[in-house]
């Protein structure tokens, strides 16, 4: 039984590295998708943050330098697909393509023609990377029975980006929620017309809504490069940016729930090293993993198609504004 | 953004994307200078890698052909209003039920295995087109996330076919048994053999044929059938669809059925004629960059075929770059992929005005 409560501790553990970065892009999605700006390239921006961070951190020796170098390559990627999405009022999916795109193939360009080392960034370590944290007394409890293992396995001993991971989903949602550039947010996705009366700007709402979409990107981003791992390495994000995104709708473009599904879509990652070779009881067929990689996007699509609750999204979203269009 | 009466069209459908081109690939050249290679050599290189031998041009085709079904697949899409992003997953499984007949029924005789290899394609990316489809029409779930999630499910599901079912025994790679002979599409250079001329070895094959096949048929469809008319009145406007009598619903799903049975068709080119057995990845981002090709091909057939034979040559002409250039790595195709979607997609209207004073000055010098 106890074993059973360890390995539990171990798992969820494993949920809460694999979910920080899925939160915190998703999170940056909502600031991008609630301002009316569909937001299909935070793989990219990701991307651009692993590897902007790396680079820095592996010149500069510093983890903190590269978080920053991090979160201005990724706000450079958000500046740019506003630019083109509320400047320029282009097609939103089309500019958020061009970026994963452009980034998917800039950051190994650019890290091989740098580090000869096939587009990865040299090794980090010491304090080029955000190392663990051990909160204090965790060693003295950690024989204490159930909450010894609790608060040394699962509280303790992660890198700060993940504290701060914790944190930002308070502070995002005290600022979508209670603050006036929280409400005016909501209302430039819902109705930009009737914010525009009210003497708002949409076009310097959307931006601020860029700005703060890219800096939380860009953490997650730094946190693949330079916390869980040490080093930047081609297609690193490896879909998370669209998980998150997936993560975002299921969370119906909310912070908290958007907390809830990432900790299962990262449960499920975690699940998944455990259950390969997994015999299903009764029907004698060996488990497939794939189907748990796919799972949280099957349920993503059953929830768009409204099986498990409904999905709407912000009324003006996709949609460019123009003063004379309304 | 509409133009003058008496300014002509064709500054917006020809001028505009070149303009646009030319800065894309002049921003490209700056990062050919970043990673310290001169951009007129390289640009040179990959002209005469594209199209400077017989062999480069097959080569050149080779890639356009699997633009060219997934350009369509897009556009199709597009002129019922509808964003198949899912172009990846739809080719995916198509090339699946492809690689399916040609391992199975490849008793078949050579000359009807290749239409029921066309038809395997079609019904399997028809069928990953379909539920995006039904919920968009039906329960308004929007297709651009839909089909993103049928992408990463395709990839899943393939990964377990090809890891579980379909590898042949005792690999250790992913890869189905090669399919016999008379179960692959000939290549041009055996068919203009037989013609008494040799066009020189490239994987450019008899699917290049049917691509234009597609070509021709979408715009037949498209302009010149009532169901075309339907997709086009849906996509413009669908509250005058319904006035008219036609259904929506029924249409945005049969035009999804379409538009996933074009993507899938890119297995004839990359699995029943080039790689003869199944592979995982052999998509490799053509259905994504599809996107970019009925974007420059403004959703009509001709412009598909140019802006495809365009990123064919970009394709190929940059894998002889990375032959030339240390620095220059495959990854500057998608580099240039990445800036030739921004700036004649999203970034589109960006240089209008300048395009069309400078042209308006032009023409004015002229009449006067």
């Amino acid at each position: 039984m106890y074993e059973a409560y360890i390995d539990i501790i171990s798992l969820l553990d494993a949920t809460v590295r694999i979910g920080a970065p899925l939160v915190l892009a998703a999170l940056a999605g909502l600031f991008s998708e609630r301002s009316g700006i569909v937001d299909i390239s935070l793989e990219g921006k990701m991307l651009a943050a692993a590897f902007a961070a790396a680079t820095v951190a592996a010149i500069s020796g510093s983890a903190w330098l590269g978080l920053m170098a991090g979160i201005l390559a990724s706000v450079a990627m958000a500046l740019l697909h506003g630019f083109a999405c509320i400047t320029h009022r282009g097609n939103q999916i089309i500019s958020g393509l061009a970026i994963n795109i452009l980034v998917a193939g800039l950051a190994p360009l650019l890290g091989i023609a740098w580090f000869h080392r096939g587009g990865q960034t040299p090794n980090l370590t010491g304090d080029a990377r955000f190392g663990e944290i051990i909160l204090p007394g965790a060693e003295m409890v950690k024989d204490v029975p159930l909450l010894g293992p609790l608060y040394e396995g699962l509280l303790s001993g992660h890198n700060i980006l993940i504290y701060l991971t914790i944190m930002a989903v308070p502070a995002v949602a005290f600022v979508v929620y209670r603050t006036r550039f929280g409400l005016r947010l909501f209302a430039v996705g819902e109705n930009p017309a009737a914010v525009d009366t009210a003497g708002i700007s949409v076009i310097q709402m959307r931006y601020l809504a860029m700005i703060a979409c890219g800096v939380l990107a860009g953490i997650a981003g730094a946190y693949l490069s330079t916390a869980q791992g040490a080093f930047f390495s081609r297609d690193m994000t490896a879909g998370r940016g669209y998980l998150a995104l997936a993560a975002l709708i299921f969370a119906k473009w909310r912070p908290g729930p958007v907390l809830l599904a990432c900790a299962l879509f990262g449960f499920l990652d975690a699940m998944e090293a455990r259950l390969q070779g997994t015999v299903i009881p009764l029907i004698e067929v060996t488990l497939p993993v794939q189907l748990i990689q796919a799972l949280p996007y099957i349920l993503t699509v059953a929830l768009l198609a409204g099986f498990v609750g409904r999905a709407t999204p912000p009324a003006a979203i996709g949609v460019p504004y123009s003063k004379e269009h309304h | 953004m509409s133009a003058a009466p008496s300014f002509p069209r064709w500054i917006e459908i020809v001028v505009l994307p070149i303009v646009n081109l030319m800065l894309a690939f002049l921003v490209a050249g700056v990062v050919v200078v970043a990673v310290g290679e001169n951009p007129f050599e390289a640009i040179s290189v990959l002209i005469t890698g594209a199209v400077g031998s017989k062999i480069s041009i097959g080569y050149t085709l080779f890639y356009a052909t699997n633009f060219i079904f997934t350009g369509l697949a897009v556009a199709l899409a597009f002129h019922c209003g509808l964003f198949n992003i899912g172009g990846e997953g739809q080719a995916y499984i198509g090339g699946l039920g492809i690689g399916l007949v040609c391992l199975y029924l490849d008793i078949l005789p050579p000359i009807l295995i290749v239409p029921v290899a066309i038809a395997g394609g079609a019904v399997f990316g028809a069928l990953w087109a379909f539920l995006p489809g039904y919920l968009q029409a039906t329960r308004g779930s929007h297709i651009v996330i839909t089909t993103i999630m049928f992408n990463f499910i395709a990839a899943a599901l393939m990964v377990f076919l090809m890891t579980n079912v379909l590898i042949l025994p005792g690999q250790m790679s992913p890869e189905s048994r090669p399919f016999i002979e008379s179960a692959t599409l000939s290549t041009m250079q055996d068919l203009f053999l037989m013609l008494g001329t040799d066009i020189g070895r490239s994987p450019l094959n008899l699917s290049f044929f049917w691509a234009l096949v597609c070509c021709v048929g979408t715009w037949v469809l498209i302009w010149h059938t009532p169901l075309g008319y339907a997709i086009r009145s849906v996509g413009q406007n669908t509250r005058a669809a319904i006035y008219c009598g036609i259904k929506p619903t029924r249409i945005i799903v049969i035009t999804m059925l379409i538009s996933g049975a074009m993507a899938g068709f890119l297995g004839l080119n990359e699995i029943m004629g080039f790689q003869e057995r199944l592979i995982l990845n052999f998509t490799g981002g053509y259905g994504f960059v599809g996107i970019a090709v009925s974007l420059m091909g403004r959703n009509h057939p001709v412009g598909i075929f140019l802006a495809a034979i365009l990123f064919g040559a970009l394709y190929q002409g940059g894998t002889e770059l990375s032959f030339e250039f240390p620095a220059l790595t495959k990854e500057v195709v998608i580099v240039m992929q990445g800036l030739i979607i921004l700036f004649a997609g999203a970034l589109e209207y960006m240089l209008w005005p300048a395009v069309r004073r400078v042209a308006g000055s032009i023409l004015r010098l002229r009449t006067s």
